[in-house]
């Protein structure tokens, strides 16, 4: 979509031997990768192969083990780093919405610019209408996040964060949850974003929109980066193995494939699904103790 | 198949007709004692004893105002420190500082596992055993600190049971939009938490009503009489149950309308969800 002079652009973030670890669950096993300036990644990978953490982790949801990740040339893992002021500026969706359900439409795209940026409150609504309208949602503006559909939720989900004027967004799986007829009104809003240049980093199990929208594909299988490159080739002519037995299962549910159940992909997908449910209470409950301590 | 058409068995009852007749046995039931008990009973002795009319005006124009207002300025008092402190205490059993934890750990357990009589026998000790003090706005003071404190250990479980149904992806989408920790507590996590707990706060206050009947064993003088005390009062000066069963009647006043606001709230929160 974009041109090749993009990639001449300041990268605005670079990932240098990531690992993350959930006690003895290695899930992110070294990755490195680089999102530039106004660039649409999006990584694509069967479920439990880290592809979340990953992107959890560039905003420090999850704290990676060990490795450098740096956002606008700040080192986000150093402790003397403002995590907060690199987050104005990096908005995120999740795949459950994750809209504050006490508050209308409205306030939860200015709850965050008033209380963080410090915006007046006319300030802050007239920002918020801005990016409501953006995504075709200004007449909801007074409703409740709980009187809205999915698709509607995730709309105004993706305002929210715009609200912030982030550099860069992060989506999680954001039609993951969605029912089918949904998914097409959220992935437009994201292709308009993408056309005005915003830098985005997209986790996704929509195949047409990574070939169509992405600059560039990252594949990942057992916490590794196996293939990167344009969506033509990550996804057209991919040259792993991994890849292949992958997108076939994706673009192909009904192909049989014979003894695939088998197949040491199989196998180790399956542990590490497991192995994942299994760590994530225990890591929400940790999460949760530091975001609602007293300290 | 054929013996059945040829010798029907004794017909049994079908299960419908034997629930109506099990229904009917117990209407039957009920208008018995019902009966025995409107035969049996001595209604002149009755009256006389719990619903004397004298006695009735006697205690509603004597000082029940008063009874009935410090009954509730008590427990307002009280509510209101349990809940502060409730809120303190439940952060910090969520802390991420383990001796926070700890010490609201044992201050919970503490108060909850202690009668609450106790704690108000101690509370009308502490001026004799330590001289001089002087707790303030006496006697509202004591008894707002000594039923606030009971009533924050049991607070502060039902404040954490709230603050931590709240979804962890609320507090990360507040975090991932810059928020600060306490920020995120204050305006996400917190306003979500008390709206969960409204029902059971309620209950609380409730409780707290009536525990305020405690406060007889602190020696309080006349204008600090709650219902309570001064029904027992005014009961034991005419020998009759009378202002007692008046003292009794004015906390449903005051209980019944907020266990109706806790039912619509309850069945609110069921629709909306």
């Amino acid at each position: 979509m974009t041109t090749s002079a993009t990639r001449t652009a300041a990268p605005v973030v670079e990932v240098t031997d990531l690992h993350k670890s959930f006690g003895a669950n290695h899930v992110l096993r070294g990755l490195d990768a680089t999102i530039h300036q106004g660039e649409v990644v999006c990584v694509i990978g069967p479920s439990g192969s880290g592809k979340s953490t990953f992107l959890r982790c560039i905003n420090l949801l999850e704290e990676p083990t060990s490795g450098s990740i740096k956002v606008g040339g700040d080192e986000v893992t150093d402790p003397d780093c403002d995590i907060d002021a690199i987050r104005r500026n990096m908005g995120m969706v999740f795949q459950q919405f994750n809209l504050f359900p006490h508050l209308s439409v409205l306030s939860n795209c200015t709850v965050a610019q008033t209380t963080v940026l410090k915006r007046s409150k006319e300030e802050a609504e007239a920002k918020a209408r801005e990016n409501l309208e953006k995504v075709g949602l200004s007449d909801k503006a007074d409703a409740y996040p709980a009187q809205l559909s999915g698709g509607q939720q995730q709309r105004v989900a993706i305002a929210r964060a715009l609200s912030m004027d982030p550099k860069l967004m992060l989506f999680d799986e954001p039609t993951s949850a969605l029912d089918p007829e949904l998914v097409g009104d959220v992935l437009s809003v994201m292709r308009r974003l993408a056309t005005e240049g915003m830098t985005m980093f997209v986790v996704t199990h929509e195949m047409a929109f990574a070939r169509e929208v992405a600059d560039r594909v990252i594949f990942m299988d057992g916490g590794n980066i196996v293939e990167e490159g344009a969506p033509s080739q990550v996804i057209g002519e991919p040259k792993e193995e991994r890849t292949r037995v992958f997108l076939q299962r994706v673009l192909d549910p009904t192909h049989v494939d014979p003894g695939a159940e088998d197949t040491a992909y199989a196998k180790r997908h399956e542990a590490e699904s497991t192995a994942d449910n299994f760590v994530k209470p225990m890591d929400t409950h940790g999460h949760y103790g530091g975001g609602a301590g007293l300290g | 198949m054929s013996t059945t058409t040829e010798a029907p068995p004794k017909k049994k009852l079908s299960p419908r007709r034997r629930a109506q007749r099990i229904r009917w046995a117990q209407y039957a039931l009920l208008a018995v004692v019902v009966l025995v008990i409107a035969l049996v009973a001595d209604w002149g002795q009755i009256q006389r004893t719990f619903f004397r009319t004298d006695l009735i005006k006697n205690t509603l124009t004597e000082g029940v105002g008063t009874a009935l207002k410090n009954t509730v300025v008590y427990t307002a008092g009280a509510f209101v420190i349990g809940l502060v402190l409730g809120t303190v205490l439940a952060l910090m059993r969520l802390s991420s500082v383990a001796p926070y934890r700890w010490i609201a750990t044992v201050w919970i357990e503490f108060f909850r596992g202690l009668p609450a009589i106790i704690v108000f026998i101690a509370f009308g000790l502490l001026p004799l055993a330590f001289e001089g003090l002087v707790i303030p706005y006496d006697p509202y003071g004591t008894v707002w600190i000594a039923l606030g404190l009971v009533a924050s250990a049991y607070m502060a479980e039902t404040i954490r049971a709230g603050i931590q149904a709240v979804p962890p992806g609320q507090v990360e989408a507040a975090r991932s939009l810059g928020m600060p920790s306490g920020t995120a507590t204050r305006k996400i996590v917190l306003p979500q938490a008390f709206r969960v707990i409204t029902p059971p706060l309620t209950n609380e206050l409730i409780l707290l009503v009536k525990d305020s009947s405690l406060v007889y064993v602190l020696g309080l003088s006349a204008t600090g009489y709650e219902l309570t005390k001064y029904g027992r009062q005014l009961s034991s000066d005419n020998v009759n149950l009378t202002p007692l069963v008046v003292a009794g009647f004015c906390y449903l006043i005051i209980t019944l309308p907020l266990s109706i606001i806790v039912r619509r709230m309850e069945a609110r929160q069921k629709k909306e969800r």
